[in-house]
C-alpha cells in the first residue's frame, strides 16, 4: 500500500518531446514507473525513445492506453489548459510540475478539475514518488528508500534534504508527496494528511511546511481532531521578511499574517512534534515509529 | 511586481474610474508648473513602493504653486524606508466628507478573488479586520461567471445608504474588477474611496500588484517596472534570472530551491548568525548562474563569509563547482567560502573543487556552523 501511485499506475506524460519532459520521461522510466503514453500536439503517431506512443491530445492517450495518472511539464502559459484537459478526458490524478502559472488561471483550473473528479497535484511542485514502486515527477529515485514515513512538503530541494537524511539513517518513507508552493495548489495539507491516515504502511509523516497563507494551521487543526499517527513538522521561512515573495509565489508573509512563528505555534498546540532543523525529523521520527 | 500609485491610477481611469486630475513630476519646476495647470489646493505625492508614505512625510497638501514646489523640493530624493524618491504625483485635493475602503486579492483559503469593502477606509484595513470585523463586506467571485451586477450592489449598499452613491460605488467596484483581471493582478484595491460634499463618489488612492507569473503574457504591464525603485542588487539578480532578496546579516547564502533556501536561512540564525540574503539559483543551473550569484553577494561589503548550500537533483553539483572555480578565479575572493554540496555527480564535483585548492562537505549542520564561526571572524 501507498498513496494516490503504487507499481499498477499507468502514467501518461504531457509535454514529453520538450526539454524537461524527455529528460524525466527518461528517469521515470528507469526508475520502474510504469510509462503507457506522451501528449505534444502535432506528434501523434511518433514514439518516444522508440516506445512509448505519443499522441497529439489527452483524451486520445487515455482512449488507447487506459491512462490514470498524467504528469504535466508544459510552459507555464499553457500549463492551466493542459491542467483541465486531463482532468476533461478523466485522468484520476493529475500531477502539474510546471513553476509560473499565473494564479488567476488556477481560480478557473481549480473548480474545473474538482467538479469533473480529479485529483490535482501542484502546480509547481516536485512531483511524488512511492520508493520502489513508482516515481511521477522530477524527486530523484536514489535518495528515497522503501519504509513506512509519510512525507509532505511545499518544497523541493528541501525535501530532498530530509528525505535524504531518513535514507541514511535508515529510515524508509511510504510516499513523498510535493505539494507545491504556488498560493493555490490542488492539493492540501489536509488531503495528503487524510491519505497517509488511511494508508496502513505509513505508521508517521513528516510535514514540511513554508511561510505565508493558513494551509498549515488548517492541518495543524486536522491532525489534532481527525488523526491517529504522529506528524513531525517543520516550518521553513523563520528569518524571511514581511512582505517579501521567497521564490515559491506563495512563500509571502502578507502584512501580520502566514508567519512561521504563527504557524509552529498552531503545530505545538496541535501536538505535532517539531523540527528545528532539518536533521531534527530523524531523531523525532525514530522515537514515533 | 509593485506598480506605483499613479501608475495604477492610470489602468483605472482607463476603466472608468473617477479619479482627481493629476501629473507624474520628477523637478520643483514641474511641480509648479502641475499645481498651476490644476489650479486650487493640490497633493504632492512620494511614489515610492512603501507603505506609510503619509506617517513619513511624503505626502503634503499645498495651496499655491509656490507652496506646492517648495513642498516637492523636500520629497524628492526623501528616503522612505530605504528608498529614495525620485518622482512624485501631483494631483488635485479633493474635498473630502467620507472615507471608505474598496479591494479585492486573490485568497487562498477560498482559492478565489475575493472583494473585501469597508465603509471605514483611509486606514489600513488589515486593522479593521482585526478591531472591527462587522465592519467588512467580504464577496467572492466565482471565477466562471465573474462579478456579478446583484454583488456590486451589494457591496455598493455596504458602503452608502443613498442610492446614488451606492450605485455609483457598484460601478466603481465593477471597473475595479474589470482592471484586476486585466492586469494580471493579486490586489487591487482603492483606500480610500470617498465621497465629497457635491455627493459625488472618487478614487484618492489606489493600490495595485501584479502577479510575476502574468508578466510574459502581459508585455504593456510588464513595462511598466521601475527599476529605478528596486534595490541595486535585486534588479542584477533579476536580470541574471536569480531570485535574490537582500537582508541585513554577514553571512552570503546561495542555495538552490526556494524551501532549501529559506530553511539555510534559518539554520545559519539557529547556529548564531546572521543571513545576508536569500539567494535561489533555481533548478537547472548552469556555471554562470553560479559565477552572477557569487559577483552579487561579494558586492555587498556586509557578507564576512559565504556558504555554497547545494543538493543536486535536477540542479548538477558539478555545474556549481565549476561555477565556483570560475568565478573565483575571474575575481579572487576576499572573503572565506564554505562548500556543502551532495547529490547529482558530487564525485566529479569534489573532484573539481580539490584540484582547485577547495574543500567541501556533504553535511549541512555542519556547513553552517563553519559559516557562521567564519563570519563572525573566528577559525573554522
Amino acid at each position: 500500500m501507498s498513496v494516490y501511485i503504487d507499481k499498477s499506475s499507468r502514467v501518461l506524460i504531457q509535454g514529453i518531446t520538450g526539454r524537461d519532459g524527455s529528460f524525466h520521461a527518461r528517469q521515470m522510466r528507469e526508475y520502474g514507473t510504469n510509462v503507457v503514453a506522451g501528449v505534444t500536439p502535432g506528434k501523434g503517431g511518433q514514439k518516444f525513445d522508440g516506445e512509448v506512443p505519443i499522441f497529439d491530445t489527452v483524451a486520445d492517450a487515455v482512449a488507447e492506453t487506459n491512462a490514470s495518472v498524467s504528469v504535466i511539464y508544459v510552459p507555464p502559459p499553457f500549463a492551466a489548459d493542459a491542467m483541465m484537459e486531463a482532468a476533461a478526458a478523466g485522468v484520476a490524478l493529475i500531477v502539474c510540475i510546471t513553476e509560473g502559472v499565473p494564479v488567476l488561471d488556477m481560480t478557473r483550473v481549480y473548480p474545473y478539475v474538482k467538479e469533473l473528479g480529479a485529483r490535482l497535484i501542484g502546480p509547481n511542485c516536485p512531483g511524488l514518488i512511492t520508493p520502489g514502486e513508482c516515481k511521477v515527477g522530477i524527486i530523484p529515485g536514489s535518495i528515497c528508500t522503501p519504509g513506512s514515513v509519510g512525507v509532505v512538503s511545499r518544497s523541493g530541494t528541501l525535501t530532498y534534504e530530509v528525505v535524504d537524511q531518513l535514507t541514511r539513517a535508515g529510515i524508509g518513507q511510504s510516499t513523498c508527496v510535493g505539494i507545491g508552493g504556488d498560493p493555490i495548489n490542488g492539493t492540501s495539507f489536509i488531503d495528503v494528511l487524510q491519505a497517509f491516515e488511511n494508508d496502513p504502511k505509513t505508521k508517521a509523516i513528516a510535514m514540511m511546511g513554508e511561510i505565508g497563507g493558513t494551509d498549515e494551521q488548517e492541518a495543524a487543526r486536522f491532525v489534532h481532531e481527525k488523526m491517529k499517527k504522529p506528524v513531525i513538522g517543520f516550518i521553513a521561512g523563520q528569518t524571511a521578511p514581511p512582505g517579501r515573495r521567497m521564490g515559491h509565489a506563495g512563500a509571502i508573509i502578507s502584512g501580520s499574517a502566514g508567519t512561521a512563528a504563527e504557524k509552529l505555534e498552531a503545530f505545538e498546540k496541535a501536538g505535532i512534534g517539531i523540527a528545528r532543523r532539518p536533521k531534527d525529523f530523524v531523531e523525532l521520527l525514530r522515537a514515533r515509529l | 511586481m509593485n506598480i506605483h500609485e499613479y501608475q495604477a491610477k492610470e489602468i483605472l481611469r482607463r476603466e472608468g474610474v473617477p479619479i482627481p486630475p493629476g501629473e507624474i513630476a520628477t523637478t520643483p519646476a514641474q511641480i509648479e508648473q502641475i499645481a498651476r495647470r490644476i489650479g486650487g489646493m493640490v497633493v504632492v505625492k512620494a511614489q515610492v513602493h512603501a507603505g506609510g508614505r503619509g506617517k513619513a512625510g511624503g505626502v503634503k497638501l499645498a495651496k499655491t504653486p509656490a507652496e506646492a514646489a517648495a513642498i516637492g523640493k523636500k520629497i524628492l530624493g526623501m528616503q522612505i524606508k530605504g528608498l529614495t524618491v525620485e518622482k512624485v504625483l501631483v494631483t488635485a485635493a479633493a474635498d473630502i466628507e467620507t472615507e471608505a475602503y474598496v479591494g479585492i486579492i486573490i485568497d487562498r483559503a477560498s482559492k478565489r478573488a475575493v472583494f473585501m469593502v469597508s465603509p471605514a477606509g483611509g486606514i489600513d484595513i488589515e486593522e479593521v479586520a482585526a478591531s472591527d470585523p462587522d465592519k467588512i463586506m467580504r464577496i467572492p467571485v466565482d471565477p466562471r461567471y465573474g462579478l456579478q451586477p446583484f454583488e456590486s450592489m451589494r457591496m455598493g449598499f455596504f458602503l452608502y445608504k443613498d442610492i446614488a452613491k451606492a450605485r455609483a460605488a457598484a460601478r466603481i467596484v465593477q471597473q475595479l474588477y474589470r482592471a484586476f483581471i486585466d492586469s494580471g493582478a493579486s490586489l487591487a484595491e482603492i483606500n480610500p474611496l470617498v465621497t465629497t460634499p457635491d455627493g459625488e463618489v472618487i478614487a484618492v488612492d489606489a493600490k495595485m500588484v501584479i502577479d510575476d507569473n502574468e508578466l510574459d503574457r502581459r508585455p504593456d504591464i510588464a513595462a511598466l517596472r521601475d527599476e529605478s525603485a528596486e534595490e541595486t542588487s535585486e534588479l542584477q539578480a533579476r536580470r541574471a534570472n536569480l531570485t535574490f532578496i537582500k537582508l541585513e546579516g554577514d553571512v552570503g547564502c546561495i542555495v538552490n530551491g526556494a524551501g532549501l533556501a529559506m530553511a539555510t536561512m534559518d539554520l545559519v540564525k539557529y547556529y548564531g548568525g546572521e543571513p545576508a540574503n536569500f539567494l535561489d539559483i533555481g533548478g537547472s543551473s548552469n556555471p554562470e548562474k553560479v559565477v552572477n550569484a557569487l559577483r552579487i553577494i561579494t558586492a555587498d561589503a556586509g557578507v564576512k563569509a559565504i556558504l555554497f548550500n547545494i543538493f543536486g537533483g535536477i540542479t548538477r553539483t558539478d555545474d556549481v563547482a565549476n561555477g565556483i572555480v570560475t568565478a573565483t578565479k575571474q575575481s579572487p575572493l576576499t572573503v572565506p567560502l564554505v562548500i556543502r554540496l551532495t547529490g547529482t555527480n558530487e564525485e566529479v564535483a569534489l573532484k573539481i573543487l580539490a584540484e582547485n585548492g577547495f574543500t567541501a562537505t556533504n553535511d549541512m549542520d555542519e556547513a553552517v556552523q563553519r559559516v557562521v564561526v567564519l563570519a563572525k571572524g573566528g577559525a573554522a
